[in-house]
């Protein structure tokens, strides 16, 4: 399979601190591909190695099949963490600036409408919302029409509003069939996002493979949760497994067509009743023993 | 090396000074009212080197016709008397030095105050003795210094200029760029197709014609007060001046090469200027200094600068007179940019 980006071993220490241990995976084109893991788990020196902008202790890092050359930096994107631009330029002379950078630059009104900031080009980059400002990083990591887009935590600190309003624009952004890789700690980013993820802890990956089979792997069945007042009968005669929290029960099944006829069948009123299904977290959880925002 | 690159970036810098609107104006008001205030203190016919406390006095304000001093001593040029009650308040302030000498006035033995280790104190003593003789016009012969005359304005004013240049070069080269490197701004930027050459060549030019313009406009503001007199030419002046921006620019990379500390950056860069600051020459000569110190002056790019504006602005030398001083900061900025650029790292 020919994969845009290849990491072969990839290792960084600090004196005494082994930052990212010996890691490897492979991003095809045209794929939104997740870094997810708590902080520390060394996402941002893994991304920060891919992106040329630290050097890595060993490993290869193998762009379209080959070493990355003077190129490399014409043809991808990136969005960092954080990051301060220069002061007292408007957001289109911000973007005019960047754009001069490179050989082959994108239509700036394009970006401009992409990344929703017609109406606040004319603001200086020091005086707008952190949404905004995350929508400006987004456009100047699309100003070269890369091929590859790092987003690094491109919605942390962000309100709820602003983010949705964020991922609308990432996924515009893969339907133009660009590659991505991004890095978070929010699960629910990663599932809308990502084709693909690799989860890290303690500079490792733990798990690699889309959502979907991250979750069947490693989280079997579901959680029903009751109101502890639905259920008519003493609780210990119920038939699983199951643990009460905050007035409520929480059962967790492999089996949701019996566990649902067995309180049917109990007279529970299923009134308020929810069932969730696993997510990325549990999956975490699962592997690790401990929460991804601890 | 692109010059679209080096252009942008040369481009967004000079936005980003012109439209700061407090450093924009500091740049240019500082200089003016330094050179306004010397101006005024060193032009005034008021102007006093040395300061005489006379008692009794019943005001501050000693009426020099009243007063009963020497003749010869009270016409002296250059003292300032002021006056005082009694010998207790006089000698309170002889102790603090915020006078030279301590006279009293009517004394039939002229008795005097002076403090030992005040050297201007003995400087007036010996005015102060010289003035109870008879002045004798055949001991000594006056000779005039024939030539046109250079006002302390005149000799002041290149250095101001000069001091101003190499604060702002430091100061704008140096701690901007690690700053930015503090916030990431330098970060961002390496992930982009950017050079370090072809940045760090920006941040020198942008500099450059920032200096050259706040040169240009202080000058002129200044020539509207002052009638600065120019004996040589104003393009050597201009090729000198462009040299020293150069070369202190120069040096402001160096002290960006590295670092993240804004605090340590001030350091270095207050331990750089405060000594180039008073051994240039740019507020007094090193005239008779001990040879060690003139010599730590010569490191400095400030004293080659000045030592060649001074000598076209106040004696008419051409640019072939001034080359040692060229040569010395054309190979200072050689050294400079190669090291600068050799240590220079983007990332914290």
């Amino acid at each position: 399979m020919n994969y845009l980006l290849e990491i072969k071993n990839l290792v960084k220490k600090y004196k005494e601190v082994v930052a990212v241990d010996d890691i490897s995976f492979s991003i095809r084109q045209g794929i939104c591909f997740g870094l997810i893991g708590p902080n520390g788990a060394g996402k941002t020196t893994t991304i920060e190695m891919v992106e040329d902008i630290i050097p890595p202790t060993s490993g290869e890092i193998l762009y379209k099949g080959k070493p990355r050359s003077s190129l490399f930096k014409q043809e991808v994107g990136i969005q960092f963490q954080q990051t301060t631009l220069l002061s007292s330029l408007t957001l289109r002379e911000t973007l005019n600036t960047f754009k001069n950078l490179y050989n082959d630059p994108a239509d700036i009104e394009e970006i401009i409408d992409i990344c929703n900031l017609r109406d606040i080009q004319k603001r200086l980059n020091d005086r707008i919302s952190g949404g905004q400002k995350q929508r400006l990083m987004l456009a100047l990591a699309m100003i070269n029409k890369p091929e590859l887009l790092f987003l690094d935590e491109p919605s942390t600190g962000l309100d709820p509003q602003a983010r949705r309003n964020l991922w609308s624009i990432v996924q515009k952004i893969k339907e133009r069939g660009n590659t991505i890789i991004l890095t978070t700690h929010y699960m629910e980013e990663a599932q809308r996002l990502c084709d693909e993820i690799a989860i890290m802890d303690n500079g490792r990956i733990i798990a690699e493979g889309t959502p979907d089979q991250l979750i069947k792997e490693h989280c079997k069945g579901v959680t029903v949760i009751l109101p502890r007042n639905s259920i008519k009968i003493p609780l210990s005669s119920l038939p699983f497994r199951f643990r009460e929290i905050n007035g409520r029960i929480e059962i967790r099944t492999n089996d949701i067509n019996s566990c649902l006829n067995t309180l049917l069948s109990e007279n529970a009123d299923l009134t308020e009743m929810i069932v969730r299904s696993p997510n990325l977290e549990n999956v975490f959880l699962n592997l690790t023993g401990k929460q991804l925002r601890e | 090396m692109s010059f679209k690159r080096l252009w942008a970036m040369l481009h967004a810098r000079n936005l980003e000074f012109f439209r700061d609107r407090s450093a924009l104006g500091w740049n240019f008001l500082f200089p003016f009212l330094i050179v306004a205030g010397f101006g005024i203190i060193f032009g005034g016919k008021d102007y006093s080197e040395y300061k005489v406390g006379v008692f009794p006095s019943q005001s501050e304000i000693v009426s020099m016709k009243d007063i009963d001093l020497p003749s010869g001593f009270k016409e002296t040029r250059f003292i300032k008397f002021i006056g005082f009650v009694s010998f207790e308040d006089g000698a309170e302030r002889l102790k603090h030095h915020k006078i030279d000498f301590l006279v009293k006035a009517g004394s039939p033995s002229h008795e005097y105050w002076v403090s030992g280790t005040s050297p201007k104190g003995y400087i007036v003593e010996k005015l102060f003795k010289a003035s109870l003789f008879p002045e004798n016009k055949n001991i000594a012969e006056k000779m005039e210094v024939r030539g046109k005359e250079i006002r302390y304005i005149d000799w002041l004013f290149p250095g101001i200029l000069a001091m101003n240049m190499m604060f702002s070069a430091l100061w704008g080269v140096g701690y901007v760029v690690v700053r930015y490197r503090k916030t990431g701004v330098l970060k961002r930027l390496n992930a982009t197709p950017l050079t370090a050459f072809e940045y760090l060549s920006a941040q020198i030019l942008s500099r450059i014609f920032i200096l050259m313009f706040t040169l240009a406009a202080v000058w002129i503001g200044c020539s509207l007060f002052f009638s600065f007199k120019v004996e040589g030419s104003y393009f050597d002046l201009f090729l000198i001046f462009l040299t020293g921006s150069i070369c202190l620019s120069a040096y402001g990379l160096v002290i960006a090469a590295r670092g993240t500390s804004e605090e340590f950056t001030s350091g270095v860069v207050n331990f750089i200027t405060w000594p180039m600051m008073f051994l240039s020459e740019v507020w007094f000569s090193l005239e008779g200094s001990p040879r060690w110190v003139k010599l730590i002056a010569k490191l400095f790019p400030l004293t080659h600068m000045l030592s060649a504006v001074r000598k076209v602005m106040n004696d008419g030398a051409r640019l072939a007179d001034v080359t040692p001083e060229l040569a010395v900061l054309i190979f200072m900025t050689a050294i400079s940019i190669a090291v600068g650029a050799a240590l220079f790292s983007w990332n914290k």
